[in-house]
């Protein structure tokens, strides 16, 4: 008897990159490598005040005297920094006023990637401020989120418009001295989102930034900046999508949250970043550094994300526990396959009385990729009665691959508990047999066995992106019934 | 062509290096219940697992054939598409799968792999409340993961849920009495008999008279040391009792 059922590794995730495609819009780029004339270059091109500057040349400073960091699990070539772009904008809408100057072919592109704007703006009640290379396009709802105050523009609007708020919070959370990646975003930063939450506002509707990689050999460092003042509340969700490349394409974002006493921040992200080919050829290079920081007693951050993109992931939403009863939530699906090479987690740091933290992180490997949970907790002398529990589940559908948990745990506080839970394991062919015999086939079997896996952290998700992330895990209908 | 739903043509399988069943025959008709007893290890539930495509078993000669069609080479859901569905003898776990998911993504399988249209979400769950309610099953134990924490005799009922939900054309009880306690097998039993038409028929296996006398099958087949050994009338089940296997060796 000749059947056999196919290991899980050939087929699982291997859904040819969906998004593969670009726009041949002309990009205006800023010269090829990175000098101080080239930081010049950009914060000119965005007519930015002279401090901006300052700082941006200050970072580009540190950043020379930096060393990209060893010591992760990920293995890459070395990146040449000078055979990059720094600065790209597509041509014809450097300064769109609305979606109508927009170049239809750009609002094409959304739509083949599922984000019809036109569509999302009265349908889903979601404003969206898309960034296409490093321009932002449009922003929508704005009326709607004036009349309360909440602002929601892209990063280079905000500096004009409100720069007194960009000056007192930026780098504040992520210092540019923080980390190779951190410093070079900070100097050659693009563009990116910014929120401003006033106190007491509970915004009326989840903001939602879709990012998307473009042009060829360009870097792109996005910049967020999303305060939420006193007693606010604000859900924020973050999802992009890179057209299928050859070459690798740099990405070091920075991502900064500051919650103020009694706030929450709830900051959702789906990444699905073009991973490479089968053979590990191309792919997105991700160094991102978030961090959001709960300056006030009483308020609360939560980082949930669905990884499933990029060739090399390196990335550690954290949370900075300064105020008493201040709480951080770290929830996280993490996929990889093929080749793809994830080193990824989070760090609590606990500053403030009664601090509590909760991290749950599900990683599914598959091919010969290797998924690696690096997780820091930290309880400082002075945090009383604070609280930690982390939840590290893996799950291997190859032999090939690889899972690794890596926590770093240390409480200098004696009232206060740690607590920390590993799992691995691997999908058993009784399941997947149980599973085919009721009529499925090996990808619909997997995919519904991965979807229950995850399931912890896919409920944490805003319904909104519940549903692209189920699409991304290939799963079907669950919760729209029962 | 026969006029079988199932037949069986001298049928040799292999674990690993053993060989387990020994040039077993056997033919079910349309419309027909038949019982399968047989002491503990003499390949019944490899019986079971080879006839819905299980490659963990190696069928080193002789046929299957399901509808007229060979199916000794097809794989697990080509099988169960077809309309075969075995009980399992130890149900297993998904985790974060609940019930009502399972039962929906499995159902909208089995309806598309026939060219059928998909319920819809309000329609299903109505199909599904219907089915579960027969069985005293409620939403909330819908809402519950598939088979995680629930005793021997629940995952049995879990398992004949998916039955009636999926109303195969043959359907291989493997032990599904077993672990269930008397109001328990009273309700499966009356389950499987309100399901029974003249387009199904099932292939029983058990170690009880009890489920037999509810079933009221028209054959019972000794299975000894991976052949049929001995088929007759439900009485055979009656001897079996009263004597055990001894006598068929
Ligand atoms: N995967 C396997 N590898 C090796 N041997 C196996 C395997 N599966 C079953 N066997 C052997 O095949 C024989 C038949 O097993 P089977 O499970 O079919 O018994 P059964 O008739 O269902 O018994 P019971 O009444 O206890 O359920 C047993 O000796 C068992 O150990
Ligand atoms: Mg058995």
């Amino acid at each position: 008897m000749n059947k056999k059922i196919n290991k899980p590794s050939e087929k699982d995730f291997n859904s040819p990159y969906e998004f593969g495609f670009e726009t041949d819009i002309e990009t205006v780029f800023a010269p090829k490598g990175l000098n101080e004339d080239v930081v010049r270059f950009i914060s000119d091109k965005k007519e930015e005040p002279k401090w901006l500057l300052d700082w941006r040349l200050d970072s580009y400073n540190r950043w020379l005297k930096m060393k990209e960091p060893d010591w992760s699990s990920l293995r890459y070539p070395k990146i040449d920094y000078q055979d990059a772009y720094y600065f790209s904008a597509p041509k014809e809408i450097e300064k769109p006023k609305s979606l109508d100057e927009v170049d239809p072919k750009l609002i094409e592109t959304y739509n083949k990637l599922g984000i019809p704007l036109k569509e999302q703006e009265w349908l889903a009640g979601v404003a969206v401020d898309a960034v296409f290379d490093s321009v932002s396009l449009g922003t929508t709802f704005k009326e709607k989120l004036k009349e309360d105050g909440v602002i929601f523009c892209s990063f280079s609007e905000a500096v004009k418009e409100h720069p007194e708020i960009i000056k007192k919070y930026l780098g504040t959370v992520v210092p540019n001295s923080d980390n190779f990646f951190a410093t070079l975003n900070s100097a050659v930063f693009s563009d990116g989102s910014f929120v401003y939450i006033p106190p007491g506002v509970t915004c009326p509707m989840e903001l939602s930034t879709y990012f998307r990689i473009n042009a060829a050999g360009t870097g792109q460092f996005e910049r967020t900046l999303l305060i939420a003042d006193e007693d606010s509340y604000v859900s924020y969700l973050e999802g992009c999508t890179a057209p299928m490349r050859d070459e690798h394409q740099l990405h070091a974002a920075v991502v900064e949250l500051v919650a103020l006493k009694g706030a929450e921040i709830k900051y959702s992200t789906v990444q699905n970043w073009y991973p490479g080919d089968e053979k590990g050829k191309g792919g997105v290079y991700n160094f991102v550094t978030k961090r959001g920081d709960c300056r006030g007693d009483n308020s609360k951050i939560s980082w949930t994300q669905v990884e499933t993109g990029s060739a090399i992931t390196w990335k550690y939403p954290s949370c900075i526990l300064k105020g008493d009863n201040s709480s951080g939530e770290f929830h996280s699906i993490a996929i990889s396959n093929n080749y793809q090479q994830v080193d990824s987690g989070t760090k609590m740091l606990h500053l403030g009385k009664n601090t509590k933290s909760r991290i749950i992180s599900k990683g599914v490997s598959s091919g010969s990729s290797s998924n690696t949970y690096r997780g820091q907790v930290n309880i400082h002398p002075k945090s009383e009665n604070s609280r930690n529990f982390t939840q590290c589940d893996s799950l291997l559908l190859t032999g090939n691959c690889s899972a690794t948990t890596i926590p770093y745990v240390e409480s200098k506080n004696k009232t206060s508990t740690i607590e920390h839970e590993a799992t691995s394991s691997k999908i058993s062919e009784d399941q997947l047999f149980y599973c085919l015999q009721r009529g499925l086939d090996e990808e619909e079997a997997i995919a519904l066995i991965v979807n229950g896996f995850c399931k912890e952290v896919l409920q944490k998700l805003p319904m909104e992106f519940a549903v692209e992330a189920q699409k991304l895990l290939e799963i079907s209908l669950e919760g729209s019934v029962g | 062509m026969s006029g079988n739903l199932l037949e069986i043509n001298d049928l040799h399988v292999n674990a690993g290096d053993k060989e387990i069943l020994k040039g077993l025959n056997l033919s079910i008709p349309f419309n027909e219940i038949h019982a399968i007893m047989g002491p503990n290890g003499s390949g019944k539930s490899v019986l079971s697992n080879v006839l819905s495509g299980n490659e963990d078993y190696k069928v080193t000669s002789g046929q299957i054939i399901f509808k007229n069609k060979n199916i000794t080479e097809l794989k697990p859901n080509e099988i169960s598409n077809l309309g075969l569905f075995m009980a399992f003898q130890y149900p297993l776990e998904i985790p974060g799968v609940t019930i009502m998911n399972f039962l929906k993504t499995i159902h909208e399988a089995n309806r598309r792999a026939n060219g059928l249209e998909v319920l819809g979400p309000s329609d299903f769950l109505k199909y599904v409340r219907e089915k579960a309610e027969i069985l005293g099953i409620n939403d909330e134990v819908l809402k519950r993961q598939l088979n995680v924490g629930f005793s021997g005799g629940e995952k049995k009922r879990n398992e004949t849920l998916q039955l009636l939900v999926l109303n195969p054309v043959l359907t291989i009880l493997d032990e599904t009495d077993s672990g269930l306690d008397v109001d328990a097998l009273d309700i499966v039993s009356d389950g499987i008999v309100g399901m029974k038409n003249e387009e199904n028929s099932f292939l029983v296996i058990t170690h009880y008279r009890k489920l037999l006398d509810k079933l009221s099958p028209s054959k019972v087949h000794i299975l000894v040391d991976g052949r049929i050994v001995e088929s007759g009338g439900p009485d055979l089940a009656d001897k079996i009792e009263n004597k055990g296997f001894e006598s068929f060796n």
